[in-house]
């Protein structure tokens, strides 16, 4: 089995690790330090752990883990064949990122974009590769999401489609094509969603409660847009809206000051203890 | 203190999470409609460090996690000690 490279160590590079991983691929986790490495580990044992409380198989903690190994700076994911890249949704973080890879992996290695909102065409245009270059926008939790909006750039080759759609099938994953414009469909839609329920906590027309309970109750989804927007990351909504806001030049995408607030004081969601809502953490 | 406290933590903590739901012990959180599995898991962390207990992977289901009675039946399973003293 071939060596799949995951750069980024976040929440998606987490959930995309554990399901390479659980479905019998090679990993090589990467990240900037050491610190966000051992938690990266940490987070994919403990969510490997309640696999089956979340209503995946029940898993073997240990066999997971064997299969990913971890490395510091994008370089070590030279020797990989395919690479699933998940760093922060900030286009500077990420051209950096994709320089590096382009130079240190080998001419048929495929970098595979998870974005939400980045154009994945302007991802290939930083690339000597830009016919190996996909966008894939998985959905967290990763494991626990059936299908994936696939993506492929301007110049992206029909091999290119191919080898990703191979590997998301083996992941257990079902693909929804859509032609490479910044947002996708999901995010299009799902970013303004958020930001406009941010509005409503922001301006005090309604609690974050009350704004998901609509979204539940009367409408009939399973959360509420601000549980998933601290299911998501606030900060990462406030990237994904600003990248929209700058792409389309719109101001339909100006973003909420609370999420700038927010972002700023560290209250991330899920991921920091509290968000719009206050969790648990271990 | 004994048994009912530990439930009566636990619900306290539901409580908190849900504040708008009117929830007792016997409730199943899960088929109120608007708790999802991602509660679930933090529900095992808020047992495991409330009760300083660790949960083996064979009880790890969704039925040991439905109402306040069955998470305290667990911590009592698990740490007699704890949930006695």
């Amino acid at each position: 089995m071939s060596l799949i490279g995951v750069i980024g160590a976040g929440v998606m590079g987490v959930g995309v690790a554990q399901n390479l991983a659980q479905t019998g691929h090679d990993v090589v986790l990467v990240d900037k330090d050491e610190t966000t490495l051992s938690d990266a580990l940490a987070a994919v044992a403990r969510n490997t752990r309640m696999s089956r409380l979340m209503g995946g198989p029940a898993l073997d903690v240990d066999e997971v883990l064997a299969r990913i190994t971890t490395a510091v700076g994008a370089a070590g994911a030279a020797k990989c064949d395919l690479v699933i890249e998940n760093v922060t949704e900030d286009w500077e973080t990420k051209r950096q990122v994709y320089e590096t890879l382009d130079a240190a992996c080998g001419p048929d290695t495929v970098f595979v974009v998870n974005t939400s909102a980045i154009p994945i065409t302007k991802v290939g245009s930083v690339t000597a590769r830009p016919d190996k270059v996909i966008g894939v926008h998985f959905m967290n939790p990763v494991p626990a999401k059936p299908a994936v909006e696939l993506i492929p750039g301007v110049h992206t080759s029909e091999e290119t489609v191919r080898r990703t759609r191979d590997l998301l099938t083996a992941m257990g994953k079902r693909s929804v094509d859509v032609k490479d414009s910044c947002g996708f469909i999901s995010n299009r839609v799902l970013m303004l969603t958020v930001n406009e329920a941010a509005y409503l906590v922001h301006e005090g027309v309604a609690d974050a409660e009350s704004v998901d309970e609509v979204f539940r109750s009367c409408f009939g989804h399973p959360m509420g847009p601000l549980e998933t927007a601290d299911l998501i990351g606030v900060d990462t909504i406030l990237y994904s809206v600003e990248v929209l806001y700058e792409h389309y030049a719109d101001s339909k995408y100006r973003p909420c000051p609370l999420l700038k607030q927010m972002t700023d004081a560290g209250l991330h969601g899920r991921k920091s203890g509290r968000g719009f809502y206050t969790y648990a953490t271990n | 203190m004994s048994h009912p406290t530990a439930q009566e933590q636990i619900l306290d903590f539901v409580r908190g999470r849900y504040p708008q739901a009117e929830i007792d012990a016997a409730q199943d959180i899960f088929a109120l409609g608007f708790v999802n599995s991602l509660f679930a898991m933090e529900l095992v962390m808020h047992v495991e460090k409330t009760f300083g207990v660790t949960i083996p992977n064979e009880e790890l289901r969704i039925d040991n996690f439905r109402t306040a009675t069955a998470m305290a039946g667990l911590v009592a399973r698990l740490s007699p000690t704890v949930a006695a003293a």
